[in-house]
């Protein structure tokens, strides 16, 4: 068993990061993720890496890009305004097939919004977000100990499909504290052939490079890196399930919510209503096997966001629309409590799934 | 027989997509003469822009990133981060590093970032077919300023070299232009300092290449060399802008 520590989520994807391999880290403060950069800002210059303030989270993403580049594992973190400004960046890391860790410390918005969680991240972070047809893999952490292994995790992903892993978090998991072990499974390095690292004037100069004028050699890459996408979401989805079994209404959230919900949906077993949960880790790729078969068994879904309803649209083409879904939501930096949750779930149970 | 001239082995076999008289080419020699001559092909990483010299990537025969337009110098200095050994410079138009890059250039130079930046200043966004320019003269006429460039209402030209010169990080800073066999070889001579600055860890060393768009300006390529001298250096006046270890060699 090994040593647990007491950190902030924040804190926890940095070490973990850290531990992970990844010696270059840019940023730029943001409410509420700015204790990773301090974290980084303490670290890296105690194990010869790199921390650096840019002048904006543009600049940031584009370091990250030059790192990423080289072949050497690099990550950036932020908060929904500045996700944004990194968006332009992504899509080039998309485009260029680089690796890269992203972390969105999600608050209110649109525009600069408020300090305080939300979920409203969530098309952005899984349909794309800056142009182009592309994905990032979303990783959605439930505690702080999944705010660090899944940091771990994504790297390993990011390297091994040369694309954008991104851990989508809230304020809350950034700022709240837990016990995290920090133990890191150490998995075996990618090659990358394509990196650059200077031709030693020995081997053809290699181009990283997004731009292709030709229509038909673009309209090959963009097939490619969709063969790859197919593959990631038959082989990488990641879910929790809870409760299923003989469930009767199936509960949906990630994140902080699904923390919140799953009180909700004990409240609820306690009172003798058949519900159980399915928790999305990965929200790109979206766990859309699990859900299909528990529309097959239950009668209704809940989806619980902090968000006007995101995710929501997903679980419905997920069930291809077989069985009602209800929204329960807050936002603007609101968190549902379980109590709310819970009078969703009983009226559910209610209706026995017919609206 | 004796070789008198070849090309440089930092240049790859690619036929340039350079319009006719346009002085990119001259420039792109000039940077792979001082790479063979600094014997650093095997440890360059170039980093290609935004605009005319979007493709540089297909001509240097170096390993290459292509950034998004104006953020050449923070992909650069992700890169010189990532490792420190290598040789790097960016290869920027005046659009990309005056207008949209404004923040990475300024801020690369604060930082005194270790890179070496070439920056071709030809008065006018080249690729997009002759829009105007930071760099674009007063009066100057092109697709987007189709009456001139009116000061009172778009406001002025950038300055590169005298900007930054105000920036405390920057180490090196030289305009020179290719319009003439004399300035080619003092062009020649500024870029090699630039990338010999890095090697001694100097740090951010940008040299301003005064260039010629014949396509765009509307001009035969003789006038174009001839209207560098009559318009482009008395606005943008040539020579060293600051070098601060000659500064401190006095």
């Amino acid at each position: 068993m090994s040593e647990k520590v007491l950190m902030k989520g924040n804190e926890a994807i940095a070490e973990a990061a850290i531990r992970a391999g990844c010696m270059h880290y840019f940023g730029y403060p943001i409410t509420p993720q700015t204790e990773v950069a301090a974290y980084m800002s303490k670290r890296m210059p105690k194990i010869g890496g790199t921390f650096l303030q840019a002048e904006s989270e543009i600049a940031a993403i584009n370091m990250v890009i030059g790192v990423s580049s080289t072949g050497k594992r690099v990550m950036t973190s932020s908060s929904s305004p500045g996700v944004s400004l990194k968006s332009e960046g992504i899509s080039y890391l998309a485009g260029c097939d680089l690796p890269a860790l992203v972390v969105n410390v999600q608050r209110g918005g649109p525009g600069l919004g408020g300090i305080q969680p939300s979920q409203s991240d969530y098309y952005q972070s899984t349909k794309g977000g800056g142009h182009g047809d592309y994905h990032n893999i979303v990783l959605a952490p439930a505690s702080v100990q999944e705010m660090a292994s899944l940091t771990v995790k994504g790297f390993d992903l990011a390297d091994k499909y040369r694309m954008v892993a991104m851990i989508l978090a809230d304020g809350t998991m950034g700022q709240m504290m837990e016990p995290v072990s920090l133990d890191v499974e150490k998995t075996e390095p990618v090659e990358k052939p394509w990196a650059l690292t200077g031709t030693k004037c020995e081997r053809e100069h290699n181009i990283v490079n997004s731009l292709f004028l030709k229509p038909e050699e673009l309209e090959i890459e963009n097939f490619k890196r969709y063969e790859k996408y197919k593959y990631i979401e038959e082989n990488e989805t990641m879910y929790e399930e809870y409760l299923m079994d003989d469930a009767e209404v199936c509960v949906v959230a990630f994140g902080i919510t699904a923390r919140v919900a799953k009180n909700a949906v004990n409240e609820a077993r306690a009172k003798g209503v058949k519900v159980g949960m399915i928790r999305p880790i990965t929200l790109w790729p979206f766990p859309k096997k699990p859900l299909m078969a528990a529309a097959e068994k239950v009668n209704s879904f809940i989806c619980v966001e902090m968000n006007m309803g995101q995710m929501i649209d997903d679980v419905r083409l997920a069930i291809e629309c077989k069985k009602p879904v209800e929204l329960c939501n807050r936002v603007g930096g609101m968190i549902p409590t379980p109590e709310e949750v819970l009078a969703k779930i009983e009226s559910a149970a209610k209706n026995g799934g017919a609206q | 027989m004796s070789v008198v001239f070849e090309k440089p082995h930092a240049l790859t076999d690619a036929v340039l997509h350079y319009c006719p008289g346009c002085t990119h080419g001259i420039i792109h020699r000039l940077v792979a003469e001082v790479i063979d001559e600094l014997g650093i092909e095997g440890d360059t990483i170039a980093v290609a822009s935004v605009g005319c010299s979007v493709m540089a990537y297909n001509y240097f025969n170096v390993d290459c990133v292509q950034a998004a337009h104006g953020r050449a110098p923070a992909v650069a200095t992700g890169v010189k981060r990532s490792d420190p050994s290598k040789i790097v410079f960016t290869y920027q138009g005046d659009g990309d590093l005056a207008a949209i890059g404004t923040a990475e250039t300024v801020h690369s130079a604060a930082r005194r970032e270790n890179i070496t930046v070439i920056f071709v200043n030809n008065a006018i966004y080249g690729m997009t077919g002759g829009q105007m320019a930071p760099t674009t003269l007063p009066g100057q006429v092109t697709q987007t300023s189709p009456y001139g460039r009116d000061v009172e209402k778009v406001g002025y030209p950038v300055k590169v070299c005298e900007l930054l010169s105000n920036v405390d990080g920057a180490a090196y800073l030289e305009r020179v232009a290719v319009n003439n066999v004399q300035n080619v070889k003092k062009a020649k001579k500024a870029i090699k300092k630039a990338f010999q600055n890095q090697i001694e860890g100097k740090g951010f060393s940008l040299v301003e290449v005064v260039s010629t768009c014949p396509t765009n300006w509307g001009m035969t390529p003789q006038k174009a060399l001839e209207w560098v001298d009559e318009k482009m250096i008395p606005y943008y006046p040539l020579g060293v802008y600051k070098d601060i270890y000659a500064e401190e060699e006095k």
